[in-house]
C-alpha cells in the first residue's frame, strides 16, 4: 500500500533468496514486548497500515501527512506544491523491462503525478555496498538519467553513502521530488463519490509477475517484462482535458489494485464495486497466477494508474487513456457506491459477489 | 484462457443454479472436503447463489489447518536450531504455534525458507553439506507423493543432512470420523478431486455404502463445484447413495498407480492427531523403517514437545462441519488473520480465512 506521503513502507523485494520476499506475509503472534519488524510490515497490507498509523502518523501527525496520499500537497508562496519520496531496495538490480534506477525515478515521478502535480525536480540518494561493480553503478545511474529525461524532470541534487560489504544489497536508492499542482486541480482519495467510475490505465499485475518469474526456485519461462514507466505525461493529458472531473489518481504498486482501492474506499467513506470480467489481465499473467494460486488483484504494478472520474467524464477519460501509448489496454473496471462504506466488492466471473479485503501481508503460494 | 474460462462461464453457472433450485425440495447439508473448494465457493460467491435449502459446511481438507499445535511447536524448535535450514511450503509459515510462528523465527535469525517443491529442499541439502536441511512434510494424499519422492531422492543421493518432519493425513479416515460422530449433520460429500486423482475412488465406495450417503468426486473450478452440488442434490432427492465422479477429466477409478507405488514404498499408515479433533486411527503416514533415518522428529529429538490447543479456538468443530466460521464467538474479533487463534484463520485453504476474506459481514 501507499502510506502517508513520506512513509511508504516496503519490504525488500528479492529474487536472489528462495522466496524470501514472499515470506513477507505474516501474521505476527500478538506482540507488544520485544515485538520486531517483520518483512510483512513492508508487504503493503494491513500490517503496513498499522505500522504507519501506530508509529509514523502518531509521531509526525500534521494535516498534509494525514491525507495519506502518495505525496503531500501544501501551499507555498501562492503556489500549491506536491512533495514525495520513495526508497528502493530490490533484488535483482536489473530485470526485464527496467532496473532499480528507472524504477526509483518512475516511482517518485508517479507519486507526484498521482497528486495531480507536474514534477519539477528530483533528488537522488544512493547507499552503495562495498564491492558493487562500478560498471553496474554507471549502468544504474545512466538508467536513472534516461528515466528522468523521459519524464522531463531533472535530477538536481543528490547524496551518496557507502556501507560495509554485507550491510546493503548492492545499492539502495531514494528518490524525492517536488511538483507543481495547477490551479483548479484537486486530487485526493477522499474525493471518490458515489456514481464515479473506476478506470485502470492498462493490464494489471505485470510487474509483480515479471519479477516473481526471476525468483530462485520459481523460475518460469515468460516473455513478460516489467511495465515500469513515468505516468506524468498521461496524467497531464487527463487533467488538461477533464480538470476537476478527475477525482482520484493512484498508482497501485505494492498490494496491487485491491489494496489501493480498499484504502480509497476507507478514506472516502464509500463502497467500490468491481467486475471481475472487466479487469484487464494478460494471458501470461493469468496463467502464472493460476499456477501459483495468487490473486492478480493483489500483485504489484508499475507504470499503471487507477483513475476515479465523475460519471459524465468517464467515456472521455477512457478514450483519452486508450489514445495514449501507456494506456492502450485501459478499461473501466468498476464504480463507486454510497454503501457499504470502506468496502470493495467484486462481482465474480460467474455472477456471484464477494468482498475484496486488505491482506495482512503479501500473498503466499499455496501448498496444493 | 483455455481450460480455465470454460469452467467459469456465467451463463453455465446460472444454468446449474437454476437446475439445483428446480431439483431441491427440502433442506440438505453438504460438505466439501477440500479447503481449496471452500475458497472457490466463497471467492465466486457460490454460497450465496444457492437456494436456502442447501447448507454447505466445510470439511477438514486443509492440510495446514489440521496440523496439530504439537507438530507446529516441533517445527519451530527445529527451525530455531543453529545450522538448520528449515524449509516449508508458503502457507505453513504464518501458522501460529504456542508462542510464535515460522516467520517470526526467521525474523529472529532462524534460517527459514519457503520452497515450491520438496525436491528444492533436497537440492538445498546437496548444496549445503555442512547444514541440516529439514522439510515440513504436510499435506493429504495430494502432496504426499512428491514428499515421498524427495525422501527417495535423498536416499539415492546418500544425503545425511536431509530429513522431513512428517504430518501427513488421509481423507477416508477423516470422513469416517465425521460420519461416526453422533453430532454429524453431513448428508452428502463433495470429495476432493485432487486426492482422488492420486488415490482413485475405490476407497470411498464402502464408506458411502456403510453410511448410505452420496459422495461426488468434485473439481475446483466454480462450474465443477456447481455441477458436483447438482449431482449430490439429485442423488439425495432420489434417495441414492454411492460414489459418483464429476471430475472425470482428471480422476479415474484406479488413480495414479506410480504415485501410489512411491507412497507405499516410503510411507506406512499410522495413527495421527488432527488439530482440534484428536487422534484418528490409521489417518496418517509415517516413514517406513527403511527410511526412518530421514525422520526429523528422531534426528532432532523433539518427540517430547507437546502442546495443548487453545481452548477458545473451535477449529475442531469447524473442520468437522459442526460449526461454520461465522458461528464462532471469536471470529473477526479476537481471531483475525493478523492475530489468529488457530490455523484455519491464516491458511490459504482455511475456512475461517475464506469467510474473513470474502464473506465477512460488512
Amino acid at each position: 500500500m501507499r502510506g502517508p506521503c513520506e512513509f511508504k513502507v516496503s519490504a525488500k523485494d528479492t529474487a536472489g533468496d528462495p522466496g524470501a520476499a514472499l515470506l513477507a506475509a505474516s501474521c505476527p503472534v500478538p506482540g507488544g514486548e520485544g515485538e520486531t519488524i517483520l518483512l510483512a510490515h513492508g508487504g503493503g497490507g494491513r500490517m503496513t497500515q498499522r505500522l504507519i498509523e501506530n508509529v509514523f502518523l502518531k509521531s509526525f501527525d500534521n494535516p498534509a501527512l494525514r491525507e495519506l496520499h502518495d505525496g503531500a500537497v501544501f501551499e507555498a508562496g501562492g503556489a500549491r506544491l506536491a512533495f514525495s519520496t520513495d526508497s528502493f531496495v530490490i533484488s535483482p538490480l536489473f530485470f526485464p523491462g527496467g532496473d532499480i534506477g528507472s524504477l526509483a525515478v518512475h516511482g517518485t515521478v508517479n507519486d507526484l503525478a498521482m497528486c495531480g502535480a507536474q514534477p519539477l525536480a528530483l533528488s537522488a540518494g544512493l547507499i552503495l555496498e562495498e564491492g558493487l561493480l562500478l560498471s553496474d553503478l554507471s549502468r544504474i545511474v545512466a538508467s536513472m538519467q534516461a528515466a528522468a529525461a523521459g519524464a522531463g524532470v531533472p535530477i538536481v541534487t543528490g547524496d551518496t553513502k557507502v556501507v560495509d560489504r554485507g550491510k546493503g544489497d548492492g545499492v539502495f536508492i531514494n528518490v524525492s521530488g517536488v511538483g507543481l499542482v495547477a490551479p483548479g486541480i484537486v486530487i485526493s482519495p477522499k474525493r471518490a463519490r458515489p456514481g464515479d467510475v473506476v478506470l485502470v490505465s492498462g493490464e494489471i499485475a505485470v510487474h509483480g509477475i515479471a519479477i516473481m518469474s526471476l525468483r530462485e526456485g520459481l523460475r518460469f519461462e515468460t516473455t513478460l517484462a516489467s511495465d515500469t514507466a513515468a505516468l506524468n505525461g498521461l496524467v497531464a493529458v487527463l487533467l488538461g482535458a477533464l480538470g476537476e472531473k478527475v477525482h482520484v489518481l493512484r498508482d497501485p504498486t505494492r498490494g496491487g489494485v485491491a489494496s489501493t482501492l480498499h484504502e480509497i474506499a476507507t478514506q472516502a467513506g464509500v463502497g467500490i464495486r468491481l467486475e471481475e470480467t472487466r479487469l484487464p489481465i494478460g494471458e501470461e499473467v493469468r496463467g502464472a497466477c493460476e499456477i501459483l494460486g495468487l490473486d492478480p488483484l493483489y500483485v504489484a504494478n508499475e507504470g499503471k494508474c487507477l483513475v476515479i472520474v465523475a460519471r459524465d467524464a468517464a467515456d472521455e477519460a477512457l478514450a483519452l487513456l486508450k489514445a495514449h501509448p501507456l494506456g492502450r489496454s485501459a478499461a473501466a473496471i468498476g464504480e463507486v457506491l454510497a454503501e457499504p462504506r470502506g468496502t470493495v466488492l467484486l462481482k465474480s466471473r460467474i455472477g456471484g459477489q464477494r468482498i475484496v479485503d486488505l491482506l495482512t501481508g503479501e500473498q503466499l503460494p499455496r501448498i496444493c | 484462457m483455455r481450460f480455465v474460462d470454460e469452467y467459469r462461464r456465467e451463463e453455465d453457472a446460472q444454468a446449474f443454479v437454476r437446475a439445483i433450485r428446480a431439483r431441491v425440495t427440502r433442506p440438505w447439508t453438504l460438505m466439501e472436503i477440500c479447503g481449496g473448494q471452500t475458497h472457490t465457493l466463497l471467492r465466486s460467491g457460490i454460497d450465496r447463489m444457492l437456494p436456502p435449502e442447501i447448507t454447505l459446511v466445510h470439511g477438514p481438507g486443509c492440510p495446514v489447518c489440521v496440523t496439530p499445535l504439537t507438530q507446529i511447536d516441533r517445527a519451530l524448535a527445529i527451525a530455531r536450531r543453529p545450522g538448520v535450514i528449515f524449509t516449508s511450503f508458503g502457507d505453513m509459515l504464518r501458522v501460529p504455534g504456542s508462542t510464535t510462528n515460522l516467520l517470526s523465527v526467521k525474523a529472529q535469525g532462524g534460517d527459514v525458507r519457503m520452497v515450491y517443491s520438496p525436491l528444492d529442499a533436497v537440492r538445498l541439502a546437496e548444496q549445503n553439506p555442512g547444514r541440516q536441511v529439514v522439510f515440513f512434510a504436510v499435506g493429504f494424499e495430494t502432496t504426499a507423493p512428491a514428499n515421498a519422492m524427495a525422501v527417495k531422492r535423498a536416499k539415492q543421493l546418500g544425503l545425511p543432512n536431509f530429513s522431513i518432519l512428517t504430518s501427513h493425513v488421509l481423507v477416508p479416515p477423516a470422513i469416517e470420523a465425521i460420519l461416526s460422530s453422533p453430532q454429524n449433520r453431513v448428508q452428502a460429500f463433495l470429495l476432493a478431486g485432487h486426492v482422488c486423482a492420486v488415490m482413485g475412488t475405490s476407497e470411498y465406495g464402502p464408506l458411502a455404502a456403510r453410511y448410505r450417503l452420496p459422495m461426488v468426486v468434485t473439481g475446483f473450478e466454480p462450474l465443477d463445484l456447481l455441477q458436483g452440488i447438482h449431482m449430490a442434490v439429485c442423488a439425495l432427492e432420489e434417495g441414492r447413495f454411492g460414489v459418483e465422479n464429476q471430475y472425470t477429466r482428471t480422476v479415474t477409478a484406479e488413480g495414479n498407480r506410480p504415485a501410489q507405488a512411491v507412497l507405499a514404498e516410503i510411507f506406512e499408515p499410522c495413527d495421527r492427531a488432527w488439530r482440534g479433533i484428536g487422534v484418528i486411527p490409521k489417518s496418517g503416514y509415517r516413514l517406513r523403517p527403511a527410511y526412518a533415518a530421514f525422520d526429523a522428529t528422531a534426528r532432532f529429538d523433539v518427540a517430547d514437545i507437546t502442546a495443548d490447543e487453545p481452548k477458545e479456538c473451535i477449529a475442531g468443530e469447524i473442520l468437522q462441519g459442526l460449526k461454520k466460521p461465522s458461528g464462532c464467538a471469536a471470529f473477526g474479533t479476537r481471531c483475525t488473520p493478523e492475530h489468529p487463534l488457530g490455523a484455519p484463520m491464516v491458511s490459504s485453504e482455511g475456512a475461517c480465512a475464506a469467510y474473513y476474506l470474502y464473506a465477512r459481514a460488512v
